[in-house]
């Protein structure tokens, strides 16, 4: 067993030290170490979005990144999206339009979709489509997300 | 499960020394998207990472009188995102858009691209178009590679014991410049390349003559392939469909492709000229400056 590692960082707002084995990624950090178990894993190697963050500001698979990476940085789950208590718009969206139904891949689609109305307040279905190309749904057939995300684009104009 | 060491450190020497220290089996670490998938599936027998983005030149992204220099971890998000960049070289971002979906961009870079040095990475033939300068450190100081060197074989370059890209240069353009890169794949997005082909031109002042040419084609060969030939025979020609027709025929003939669950040999021989003149038709566009980015996007599915 390698020599563990401190890692300080930000995450959801609140400055957090954890100990971490060298390889393990932020996601299994996240939902193992931290108890914050609404980022999930779907395929574990960047192909289906579902443990979703953002880094920086920037959307990242969780399961890409090592935990050591995150020393000193800051990072945004899908804990960190409702403010107060008050569910964000994009889930209250999600919810309006039934935009899942097992919802293994719904954190995930809602940091992205927090992350594309972040750089761009006003995306056309294909914008939406392409920025959310990266996130699987084996359920809804995408087109309720998408409306989802495009409702809330529209409330915020 | 294997443990490793992680290191990040702060300078190019200080990570010249952790890779020496770490030998054979410790790796650089830029955006992961390649080296922690490996990592996670087994496929790597790496002990040491190191995290070469602390490293303030490896992230950094320099574009003025100099032309562009791309630290090599610099990630495919803060390129697309860069106004100097879409600007001053805009057929760049037909592979920075396009390589993984919006969170791989986020990690992901064209150094880590070059490096994994797939056949079919679709930002090399671009590197090719655009005559991209490598710039590597090791233990034996500095060195550069011009970037159709740099690959080798599938999954091999020319980087050696302890060595590790640190930046990729882009010699400013001359007048009259374009470029640009396209892909076959049978979905709109998120997949590998069948074939991929990235061109550029130098124009006369007219518009009229090609004066010089690079054409470059990815998913047809072991390595990413630089079609000299094809560029060759443009140059000094008129800007006319037959030109560019006779160009497109020495790419196909210069493509060794092989038949997979991707694609045959047939198809990837017709798309290496089908995919050829395409780019060359855009890149003559663009350096007449009558194509910007986002209408390419268009012709990519991303618009």
């Amino acid at each position: 067993m390698a020599k563990k590692i401190a890692v300080e960082t930000t995450i959801n707002g609140e400055e957090t030290i954890f100990l971490c084995e060298p390889r393990q990624t932020l996601l299994e950090a996240l939902r193992d170490n931290l108890g914050l178990i609404g980022s999930k894993e779907g395929c574990g190697n960047g192909n289906c979005g579902a443990c979703n963050v953002l880094l920086d500001g920037v959307l990242v698979n969780s399961c890409l990144v090592l935990s050591p990476e995150i020393e000193g940085r800051d990072v945004v789950t899908i804990e960190g999206i409702a403010v107060d208590g008050e569910l964000h718009p994009l889930q209250q969206k999600f919810l309006e339009h039934a935009s899942l139904q097992c919802g293994i891949c719904t954190p995930g689609f809602i940091v992205s979709a927090k992350a594309l109305l972040d750089e761009n307040p006003d995306p056309s279905e294909h914008d939406a489509r392409l920025w959310l190309a990266g996130n699987l749904c084996r359920c809804t057939g995408y087109d309720k997300i998408v409306r989802a995300v495009l409702d809330v684009a529209e409330g915020d104009a | 499960m294997q443990a490793i060491d992680y290191v990040a450190p702060n300078s190019v020497d200080e990570a010249v020394s952790a890779l020496a220290a770490g030998g054979a089996s410790a790796r650089p670490l830029g955006g992961g998207t390649d080296l922690i998938a490996q990592l996670q599936e087994g496929r790597s027998d790496l002990d040491t990472i190191v995290d070469v983005k602390r490293i303030p030149e490896l992230t950094a992204i320099s574009i003025g009188g100099d032309g562009l220099t791309l630290g090599a971890a610099a990630s495919c998000h803060s390129i697309n995102n860069n106004q100097a960049i879409r600007d001053g070289y805009p057929a760049l971002i037909d592979s920075t858009h396009l390589i993984g979906g919006t969170q791989i961009q986020g990690r992901a870079s064209l150094g880590g691209n070059l490096c994994n040095s797939s056949p079919a990475a679709d930002s090399i033939p671009n590197l090719i178009a655009h005559s991209v300068i490598c710039h590597i450190a090791g233990p034996n100081g500095r060195r550069t590679v011009a970037v159709e060197d740099f690959c080798t074989a599938p999954g091999r370059n020319v980087l050696g014991n302890g060595e590790f890209l640190v930046a990729l240069e882009f010699p400013v353009p001359p007048a009259n410049f374009g470029a640009a890169y396209l892909r076959f794949i049978p979905r709109n997005e998120m997949d590998i390349a069948v074939v991929g082909a990235g061109s550029s031109v130098v124009l006369s002042d007219d518009g009229q003559t090609i004066e010089s040419a690079r054409v470059s084609l990815g998913a047809v060969a072991p390595t990413p392939l630089f079609v000299q030939e094809a560029g060759d025979a443009l140059a000094g020609q008129p800007v006319s469909e037959e030109t560019l027709a006779r160009a497109a025929e020495l790419a196909k003939d210069a493509a060794r492709p092989i038949s997979d669950m991707r694609g045959t040999i047939p198809q990837r021989k017709h798309l290496s000229a089908v995919l050829t003149q395409r780019t060359l038709r855009i890149a003559i566009d663009r350096a007449r400056g009558t194509k910007t980015v986002d209408e390419l996007g268009r012709l990519n599915g991303h618009g």
